[in-house]
């Protein structure tokens, strides 16, 4: 059975894949022009004739099914189109770019996890205790931050006014650290913009946390394992903490999307160079084929990122085969 | 109406998130008024820190005063907060509606697609969205829109599933009403307090996008906003912190304000929900 469900997941994310594709194409006709136009303004000066040979060459003449169906075989096989400015494949600059993006979110998302789980069960513990209310008010507080904003503001106190910490890129320049010295480099950059995009979620892991332990605390397997004895402690941690866990991994699913967009104001901000940072030059460069192929890079992997959690959950917990 | 008053200003962060909100709007609608030469009129030296003559909060990278430029950056927040979020609610009363009130093949399809618009990275879509149909004002409001119009989808297709099949809606269906008169006339108004509520919370949101996209240079260029000036002091942060600091303030007070009053309305309407 849960190899069914597997199963039905991976269909789910092709056709979410399809769509993105689709949506795509439709994207392109929004932009005034098209690839013609763009083609023909570089080279200066064109005539109807020019125009039509090169529409014709692009296949841009014909009937819009037919292009879709082209273009949909083209990003089959990878070819994201070229980028207008940098005059290579779209592709390759992004995956190029893509490493440092994930190393990033690999660290936020650990620091967001540890950090919410640990103050939400604190939290849970006591409800209504300061540190309690604490919680809450620093998540509405960063809910109610632009991201960007307070991304520059952890700069200005930790790295302009403090000097603790490098405020720019992902190594210091020209030093050619090698071996532990790199990394230890690279550990430092990473801080302020994995901080600064851990903050937000770590505010919704928190209040998550606090209130799946306490739903789960008053459950009968917990009253259970307490009659039976066992130290308060150790229920809860083994029995309240693990099965409050479980919701979470789902959440951390739901979240990619806007981890994505988190990279392009934090990423922005600090000069850390991955794909966020590459949005904002292509927006900027007016680098339409860059920009449509970060967003579909970007979205068919947080659709590969919610099909890894859908299928850790479905492991995590045995009852989720009974749905879909 | 006066119970739901009393029960609404009886949260101290509802009424305060309300008495600041009422102020900023206040603020943005006498802007012109009060600052007729506009944000963009230079009025001395760049940089110049709060309190220097004539200067209350100081002035920009231009020597523009930055207390006019906050209060017509008020201006550009909330109309583009809350006309999105006014189409966005439009959007999805009308597909969560049909959705929840037809069933079946139909709310199967629209539910799929209000899925995928959560899946996918929504704020590079706004990007590609803006970027590609020119930034503009319209353009940002269209592209906001589209992107949170499922959050009220979901909401109002959850309620109509419930509101449907009560007694109500079944004596309409006896006396022979269509259904678009059952929808809008019958089950909508009873499906108003959820929609109110996370409207409210995404006027806020709303905001916050908007000032993401002009930081980025994806604003209306014609337009001061707290995004852009934001955006327009990142090199001045070093040397004069008030540039960077003062715009993200008021749009961390203003999206504050609309989250109590979100926290607020929904205690007020949903009594039985109260945590």
């Amino acid at each position: 059975m849960k190899l069914r469900y597997i199963a039905m997941r991976l269909v789910k994310t092709v056709l979410v894949a399809i769509a993105v594709v689709l949506l795509s194409f439709f994207l392109i006709r929004l932009a005034p022009g098209d690839a013609a136009t763009v083609m023909a303004g570089q080279s200066g000066y064109a005539d109807e004739a020019f125009m039509k040979d090169l529409r014709a060459e692009y296949g841009l003449d014909q009937p819009l099914p037919v292009q879709l169906w082209k273009y949909m075989d083209q990003v089959a096989h990878g070819d994201l189109g070229t980028s207008y400015v940098r005059r290579q494949p779209v592709l390759a600059i992004i995956l190029e770019r893509l490493p440092n993006t994930l190393l990033l979110d690999a660290f936020a998302l650990v620091v967001a996890a540890a950090g919410g789980i640990w103050l939400g069960a604190m939290a849970a513990r006591r409800p209504g205790s300061a540190l309690d209310n604490a919680t809450t008010v620093l998540a509405m507080l960063f809910y109610s931050v632009p991201q960007f904003w307070l991304g520059m503001m952890m700069m200005l106190l930790f790295a302009v006014w403090l000097g603790w910490l490098p405020p720019f890129g992902i190594e210091t320049m020209g030093a050619d650290y090698t071996g532990l010295a790199r990394l230890g480099d690279i550990g430092l950059h990473i801080l302020l913009p994995g901080t600064t995009l851990a903050l937000y979620f770590m505010a919704s892991y928190a209040r998550l946390t606090r209130t799946a332990m306490i739903e789960v605390a008053d459950q009968d397997f917990v009253k259970t394992a307490r009659a039976k004895g066992i130290g308060e402690r150790q229920v809860a941690r083994r029995h309240i903490l693990r099965n409050a866990l479980i919701p979470l991994i789902t959440f951390a699913g739901l979240q990619a999307s806007i981890l994505v967009g988190g990279n392009v104001l934090v990423e922005n901000v600090f000069s850390w160079p991955g794909v966020g940072t590459l949005a904002y030059e292509a927006v900027t460069q007016r680098d339409n084929p860059l920009l449509l192929g970060i967003f579909i890079v970007t979205a068919i992997l947080v659709s590969l990122f919610n099909l890894i959690t859908d299928i850790a959950y479905s492991v995590a917990d045995p009852r989720v085969e009974l749905g879909r | 109406m006066m119970d739901f008053a009393r029960r609404f200003f009886s949260r101290p962060t509802a009424l305060f998130g309300f008495a600041v909100f009422a102020a900023i709007v206040a603020i943005a609608l006498a802007a012109p008024l009060l600052f007729a030469r506009g944000p963009f009129n230079i009025v001395g030296m760049p940089l110049l820190p709060p309190g220097a003559p004539g200067l209350l909060v100081g002035s920009d990278v231009l020597g523009r005063d930055m207390l006019v430029g906050l209060a017509f950056g008020a201006r550009v927040s909330l109309l583009v907060g809350i006309s999105a979020t006014l189409c966005a609610a439009g959007m999805g009363v009308l597909l969560g509606s049909v959705a929840g009130y037809y069933g079946g093949l139909v709310d199967d399809l629209l539910m799929r697609v209000t899925e995928f618009f959560q899946i996918i990275p929504s704020f590079v879509l706004l990007m590609v969205l803006v970027a590609f149909l020119q930034p503009s004002l319209e353009s940002a409001v269209i592209g906001i829109a589209l992107i949170s119009w499922p959050q009220v989808a979901r909401v109002v297709r959850g309620e109509f599933l419930t509101l449907r099949s009560r007694e109500f809606v079944q004596a309409a269906r006896t006396i022979g009403m269509r259904d678009a008169g059952i929808i809008f006339t019958q089950i909508l108004p009873n499906a108003l307090p959820p929609i109110v509520v996370i409207s409210s919370m995404m006027v806020g949101n709303a905001i916050l996008a908007e000032s993401a996209l002009s930081f980025l240079g994806l604003g209306d260029p014609n337009l001061l906003s707290w995004g852009s000036m934001i955006g327009g002091a990142r090199s001045a942060m070093w040397v004069a912190w008030w540039t960077t600091v003062l715009p993200g303030v008021s749009i961390m007070v203003t999206v504050l304000a609309l989250n109590f009053i979100g926290d607020g309305l929904n205690d007020a309407l949903n009594p039985r929900r109260r945590r």
